[in-house]
């Protein structure tokens, strides 16, 4: 169990350490972005003819008790500004991220950052940890292309990473080339929409009799869901923090004709996404914008610990399950997205020549 | 794929029926299905009923009526998926119907007996409904409560199940003008119907009652608890007249009644939705019963009489 003395301890250091990132400043233009809620992405350029700038983010921790299915299973989540995946922040290579984090009093638990795309001190994790009632302000240079992951790890004061990572604390950075996507041949590429799924792998602790259990308190919480996670068989695999995030009304929009952006993250657990009914045109299964996509693809490859990237332009109206390609864990888990896509459909592309009807043809009683 | 679940069931019971069916759906299929003389030729049951331990639940009699019921199963013309047409059924006999679902407490007493499957009987709380049953499941209890009290039970049809279901029987048919040929439309129109049914409800089964009566006294129909009914999953094929020209059945689906109609696989005890497929499963798979009057009466009599032969 943490106490209150190791969690003061851990975050006195911590402040320390975090100091000298306010110390320089940078004589560039700044540009201060209001995050929005995954699926949905911030208004952004996908090539750009400005110069490099100072993007300022703001993300804020809540701890707070979620729903995250239909049976009202809750879960003591941790969350970057209230949601699962915390949001999508895009910049351009040689862009400066400058990230206020914000640790309101009403936590319970110190909190910080790791930017897989930012380089040095952890990603920033080892600059950023942060008490209840504290907040703290990093900047990196964004100089490698792609899509990266950023979850917390406030190492050093108990087995404290997985448990926060497992709770929800992770979203994703997108930097793009300033002069936008290309394919394999550096012919530019473009989409219509972009969505963000976050995939998340949960841990509900059960009770003797298999029902999960709901706790008061994340601290409550702890020990029983440490011991659900060591099993590493997740009571949930979701898109978007809760089964079902992103079905129904809340299913992602889209026309026929036009090119979707799917970013995908996972942070834990690898995940071979496919899009029932459509392919990935092109992919940066890595994530990275420097290695030319592969074409065509019928399923991906999500590593844990990394997001990829994968463009679509959708070809007919109807709905498409965007699922983990483990279909145990798509279908009995959770790990289902659907999008609703208009337009007309093409009877080129695929016709029902005879409707389901009799193997032999019925003597009819007349 | 809406309304089947799961999706790729085994379709060991895919029949074709070959049957004409007129414009007026009898209860004949369903007499047919049911299995009375497995039932009445255990042992020990014919002339006399056997010594009550179980009382007969409390029953609602509908009298005779007719009606228009929006037919189950799928119907294609001229080789596009239509809309299921309203037909009109005629209830002939008086319609003896149980006021409330089968409870928790009336499933156990036919575990006890060994007469019914073991599930779940962790709410096994006698004024809850039985959830977490799946059609054999009912349809082992309707055997045994047949046995137990000398009457005959059973599942009701579907059309049965409508009829005393009256203004709690939810008709959300696709609207007759979609265009029948764009499959983009009618998935796009079958989603957006589904996702309206997402509609945020407490699924835990309420104490019975919770619900309240339906016109004609029937507790908690379309409640949270769905009804399993002893209607197999039908494809009717209508020629361009809209003339019946081919019905295949599959027994080993039953159409589902509650807050919308579902197709549900036999041995399904919890309809909760999987992953991809679209649309909103029950929350919970009860049932209730309705008392067959004269075709028991009738047969008892006759099973009387060839035991007596014998």
């Amino acid at each position: 169990m943490i106490t209150k003395s190791t969690i003061h301890a851990a975050a006195a250091v911590a402040l320390v350490l975090a100091t000298p990132a306010l110390a320089q400043d940078l004589k560039l233009p700044r540009q201060k972005v209001e995050l929005v809620a995954p699926p949905f992405v911030h208004p952004h350029e996908q090539a750009t003819k400005q110069g490099p700038k100072i993007m300022e983010f703001r993300l804020t921790v809540e701890e707070k008790r979620i729903v995250i299915d239909d049976m009202g299973t809750k879960l003591q989540a941790m969350t970057f500004n209230g949601s699962i995946p915390g949001p999508l922040m895009v910049v351009h290579e040689g862009d400066y991220v400058e990230v206020t984090l914000v640790n309101p009093e009403t936590n319970s638990m110190p909190h910080n950052i790791d930017f897989h795309s930012a380089t040095g001190a952890s990603g920033g994790g080892d600059l950023t940890l942060v008490n209840p009632g504290e907040q703290v302000v990093l900047r990196w240079k964004a100089t490698r292309t792609g899509v990266f992951v950023y979850h917390c790890i406030p190492g050093g004061i108990g087995p404290m990473v997985p448990w926060h990572i497992a709770s929800g604390m992770s979203g994703t950075v997108m930097v793009l080339p300033r002069d936008g996507l290309k394919d394999a041949a550096s012919k530019p590429l473009h989409y219509d929409r972009v969505y963000y799924l976050g995939e998340q792998d949960f841990y509900v602790p059960r009770d003797a009799k298999g029902n999960f259990k709901t706790y008061d308190t994340h601290i409550d919480a702890f020990e029983d869901t440490l011991d659900a996670m060591r099993k590493l068989i997740p009571t949930h695999v979701v898109f978007n923090g809760r089964v079902g995030a992103l079905t129904g009304k809340d299913a992602m929009p889209a026309k026929v004709g036009e090119t979707v952006l799917i970013v995908h993250s996972q942070v834990d657990r690898d995940s071979r996404p496919h899009l029932v009914g459509g392919h990935g045109d092109y992919v940066w299964e890595t994530g990275k914008f420097s290695n030319p996509p592969m074409t065509s693809l019928e399923t991906w490859f999500i590593r844990g610990g990394s997001a990829g990237a994968a463009l679509y332009t959708f070809l007919q109206p109807g709905i498409y399950g965007y699922v983990n390609h483990n279909m145990i864990e798509a279908f009995e888990l959770g790990a289902t997205a659907h999008f609703r896509v208009e337009g007309t459909w093409n009877h080129d592309l695929m016709t029902q020549v005879k409707a389901p009807e009799p193997v032999q043809a019925s003597v009819s009683l007349r | 794929m809406r309304g089947l679940w799961p999706l790729g069931l085994p379709t060991g019971h895919l029949r074709s029926a070959g049957v004409r069916l007129t414009r007026c759906i009898t209860l004949v299929a369903a007499t047919i299905l049911a299995p009375v003389a497995i039932v009445a030729l255990a042992p020990g049951y014919g002339a006399e009923p056997a010594a009550s331990r179980v009382p007969v639940p409390d029953l609602v009699e509908l009298r005779p009526g007719a009606f228009g019921y929006r037919a189950a199963g799928e119907f294609t013309r001229a080789g596009k998926p239509v809309t299921a047409p309203v037909v009109k059924v005629a209830i002939k006999r008086t319609l003896a119907v149980t006021r409330h679902q089968v409870t928790a407490g009336d499933y156990q007493r036919c575990v006890e007996a060994k007469a019914c499957p073991v599930v779940d009987l962790d709410a096994a709380v006698s004024d809850l409904p039985m959830v977490k049953v799946s059609w054999r499941d009912a349809h082992a209890y309707a055997s045994w409560l047949s046995r137990e009290t000398g009457e005959r039970f059973r599942l009701p049809t579907d059309e049965e199940w409508a009829y005393a279901a009256a203004g709690r029987f939810h008709d959300d048919a696709l609207p007759e003008t979609l265009d029948v040929g764009d499959p983009g439309q009618r998935a796009l129109a079958i989603y957006d119907r589904d996702a309206i049914r997402q509609e945020k409800f407490d699924p835990l089964p309420r104490p019975i009652g919770s619900f309240g009566a339906n016109e004609n006294g029937l507790l908690d129909v379309a409640g949270n608890v769905w009804e399993w009914t002893d209607t197999c999953y039908t494809r009717t094929a209508l020629d361009p007249r809209g003339e019946v020209a081919t019905t295949a059945a599959n027994c080993g689906i039953r159409v589902v009644e509650g807050r919308h109609r579902s197709y549900i696989a036999d041995f399904i005890r919890d309809a909760r939705a999987g992953g991809c497929s679209t649309g909103t499963p029950p929350s919970n798979l009860g049932f209730r019963l309705v008392r067959d009057d004269d075709s028991w009466r009738a047969q008892r009599l006759l099973l009387g009489w060839m035991r007596r032969l014998l």
